[in-house]
């Protein structure tokens, strides 16, 4: 074989990949204006919008009941359940009641709803929709598979997952891998609307479980690693419409910030807020992906997210703070306008995206009653804020090992308040390009990645499923091309040195910042957590099993090891008079990635072969569905 | 998995086998015979890595683990061995030739079943892929061929003046 240049080879590269990329190009095409709304035959038929105004579920109600109508079970993001019959008394009882095959084999996240007497699942890529009949052991009512171009597949970062649908308005909401929200009529399975969010050849994708408050259904959008400029937006449950869409970077407008209203950390944010803390026009290819939890409080009408990374992982390439990246965003939900944000890791270095789950929760905190917000985020901090006004108030490690910041400054009189105190040995920022930054703690998977946590307000605990995963960061220049990865760093991980579980699954005290009790996992556990009146936690682990701890005391009362490894979230619902508990398994997503193979310790030296425990030999891919339940007395 | 083409593959394994060959993967045998700047050849003129008794790689294999891990890790998993997404490019490049790997990276591939949904992305557009191509193929025919084990090679040669002028001019 003769060797040719680089350059030649980029030109047959090029060519090679234009011809074969040009049916997807030209599908795209055609679908242009990529926010065009495209209304359904259904549409005369769908179910009047409910009144402004009236809430499903509101923040207050204790949490889901019967029913699991959101994705987190309640607009608050507890994923708390009323229901009691199973308790720590008689959880180590469970059996399995039903199981359900989804005949996919890619990474399945998230987790079904149940409304009245119907099931609804989802599964990841082609993004399969079941609605499955209760009243008759399960039997599919209608199915829903888009034909979606099999191109969006590879620009999905780590895996096609989905993390599951939105209910209301009688219709259930999807937001496919291609960046289609659709809407279905919940009887029939019948598209009602459909709208382009995004544009996948830009590398732009669906993957998060959309949120639906009154009249609206709100979404964001996947691709920091393809440098998208992402976004925040919410369309009308009626007809698609986009009512408004706030990006994560940028200029005041499309940012939706007020200048003269908007605060951070309790002062003005004043004008140009974003584009002061980017080089140039950066910004325009600046992450800052939303794909992760979205909750609400009927009391102040605002809706809390986060936002990812900013592109590319190389931080020496994008000076500045990269506002607003990896910041939590409080909107007006109506108007989309921020009123307060919350920037938590200024100029990423590691790629700690910030949109894990913004649990709303109402405690006590140094003897006073507060309206908390709180967010364990992906760089091992767990964030206690005062949601209406945006205060912070507690921020601490909830994983021990985590190493790149002493701290977080919590002095509001000090010019470095509410930053993060980076060590320097730690920063891939001050090592520089090509350097080989070693032994920081978390991974990029962070200490915890989107696996939602779940709250009990009988104990007053935050129950976290956390990564405990380190690693070596090595930033180097990278080019950006549209709709290719924009990565810029090579990392290796590992477990911190000593210790060989990858995982814990924790209790964590919002109001103090301390861990109550901690449970060792061999794997990072990447499966969201529930937490019922029984005082019974579940989660799932990614060998497979599906477990049941005392919501006081984190002791184990039963597990079940379920088809395939346990990435989706748990839920609970009551049916004829019987409480059921619902996960789905299916191994896969970044944890089936990083993961799957083993990881070894770059620094153990040549005898340490093999490393660690490889997934592989636990668990193999496959989407089930495995139902619990009590034995029938 | 089925490797691409598959004559050229059954015509490299049957040479194998007629002749022997002790270590071998789909380029043929990959003992580095000639060196250019820091980038060594096989017989065949074929790049190829070289690594010394005590470790110590070429900057090719160096590099190529550097950025197979930027850019080929999110599917196919660290050092090679595959992931739940992506297969093991490790066992691909058994049989897998020079010129098969350049074809799939630059142009992709799709296994689109019922039950599977496989798809390689081209990525003959993309610089922080195609600039670094050999240097990514070298790196995956040495964990390949047992040459180096898992993790970033300890101990590698100085970066050769060919090897930076050739990335910036490739890169822009």
């Amino acid at each position: 074989m003769k060797r040719m240049s680089l350059k030649g080879l980029l030109t047959i590269g090029t060519l090679l990949s234009s011809a074969l990329m040009t049916p997807y190009a030209m599908a795209q095409g055609s679908s242009e204006g990529p926010r065009g709304v495209m209304h359904g035959f259904f549409d005369l038929f769908a179910p009047p919008a409910p009144a402004p105004g009236t809430v499903a579920q509101s923040n207050t109600a204790p949490g889901s009941g019967k029913e699991w109508t959101t994705p987190a079970g309640s607009l608050n993001n507890q994923r708390y359940s009323t229901l009691n019959q199973i308790t720590n008394q008689n959880a180590k009882d469970l059996q399995v009641a039903w199981t359900f095959s989804t005949g996919v084999l890619r990474g399945h996240e998230g987790g079904p709803l149940v409304i009245g007497d119907v099931m609804y699942v989802h599964a990841p890529f082609p993004n399969t929709v079941f609605a499955l009949d209760l009243n008759n052991d399960g039997k599919i009512l209608w199915k829903y598979e888009p034909k979606q171009d099999p191109n969006v597949i590879p620009v999905m970062c780590c895996d096609t997952v989905n993390r599951g649908l939105a209910y209301g308005d009688g219709k259930i909401f999807l937001h496919q891998a291609d960046t289609t929200l659709v809407a279905l009529d919940a009887k029939t399975g019948k598209p009602v609307w459909s709208v382009k969010t995004d544009d996948p050849t830009k590398g732009a994708t669906g993957t998060d479980a959309p949120l639906v408050v009154k009249d609206k259904v709100y979404v964001g959008v996947s691709g920091g690693e393809f440098g998208v400029h992402a976004w925040f937006a919410a369309f009308s449950t009626a007809d698609g419409k986009e009512v408004w869409r706030a990006y994560s970077v940028g200029p005041d407008s499309d940012i939706k910030v007020d200048p003269q209203k908007t605060t951070a950390l309790g002062k003005l944010i004043g004008a140009d807020s974003s584009l002061k803390t980017w080089q140039g026009d950066q910004w325009k290819i600046g992450g800052g992906a939303t794909w992760g939890w979205k909750s609400y409080d009927p009391r102040t009408n605002l809706i809390f997210y986060g936002s990812g990374n900013p592109s590319t992982w190389n931080p020496k390439q994008r000076p500045g703070d990269n506002k607003w990246s990896m910041t939590i965003f409080a909107r007006d939900a109506d108007t989309g306008v921020a009123k307060w944000v919350y920037q938590m890791t200024p100029h990423d270095e590691w790629d700690y995206d910030g949109v894990n789950e913004m649990v709303l929760i109402d405690q006590d905190v140094g003897g006073k009653p507060r309206h908390l917000l709180v967010h364990p985020d992906r760089n091992g901090f767990a964030y206690t804020l005062d949601r209406d006004t945006g205060e912070l108030l507690v921020a601490e490690k909830f994983d021990p090992a985590v190493n790149w910041a002493s701290k977080v400054d919590l002095d509001p009189n000090s010019p470095t308040y509410g930053r993060p105190q980076v060590l320097p040995q730690y920063s891939t920022e001050h090592n520089g390009e090509d350097v080989n930054s070693k032994n920081i703690c978390p991974a990029a998977l962070g200490s915890k990645d989107q696996q939602p946590s779940a709250f009990s307000p009988q104990t007053g605990l935050l129950y976290i499923p956390t990564n405990h995963v380190c690693m070596d960061y090595e930033p180097f220049r990278v080019s950006y091309t549209a709709g290719q990865p924009y990565v810029g760093a090579t990392l290796s991980m590992y477990p911190p040195q000593g210790q060989s579980n990858m995982g814990n699954f924790i209790a964590w005290d919002a109001t103090t910042g301390k861990i109550a009790w901690s449970l060792p996992e061999q794997f990072s556990v990447w499966s969201g957590a529930l937490a019922t009146a029984g005082d019974v936690v579940f989660y799932g682990t990614l060998e497979g099993y599906l477990k049941a701890v005392d919501a006081k005391t984190g002791k184990e009362l039963y597990r079940f090891k379920t088809p395939s490894g346990i990435i989706g979230n748990v839920m609970t619902y009551e049916h004829a008079g019987r409480q059921y508990v619902a996960v789905l398994s299916g191994v896969g997503g970044w944890a089936g990635i990083g993961l799957a193979a083993g990881l070894t310790d770059p620094h153990a030296g040549l005898g340490a072969v093999g490393g660690y425990a490889a997934l592989n030999d636990y668990t193999s891919l496959g989407g089930t569905l495995t139902v619990f339940a009590l034995p029938h007395s | 998995m089925t490797p691409l083409p598959r004559a050229l593959t059954a015509i490299c394994a049957t040479t194998f086998l007629l002749i022997g060959i002790a270590r071998a993967d789909g380029s043929g045998d990959p003992t580095a015979v000639t060196s250019e700047d820091g980038k060594y050849l096989d017989k065949e003129g074929t790049p190829t890595y070289k690594v010394d008794p005590d470790g110590k790689v070429d900057f090719y294999t160096y590099v190529g683990f550097i950025r197979y891990s930027a850019n080929c890790l999110r599917c196919h998993g660290p050092d090679g061995l595959g992931s739940t997404y992506g297969p093991a490019l490790l066992n691909s490049l058994k049989t897998l030739s020079y010129g098969d790997v350049l074809m799939t990276v630059a142009s992709g591939r799709q296994k689109v079943s019922a039950s599977q949904d496989l798809v390689m992305p081209a990525l003959g557009a993309d610089k922080n892929v195609m600039c670094y191509i050999d240097a990514i193929y070298i790196y995956l025919r040495a964990r390949s061929n047992g040459a180096i084990g898992r993790g970033r090679p300890e101990n590698h040669e100085p970066k050769p003046a060919a090897f930076r002028a050739a990335e910036d001019e490739c890169m822009g």
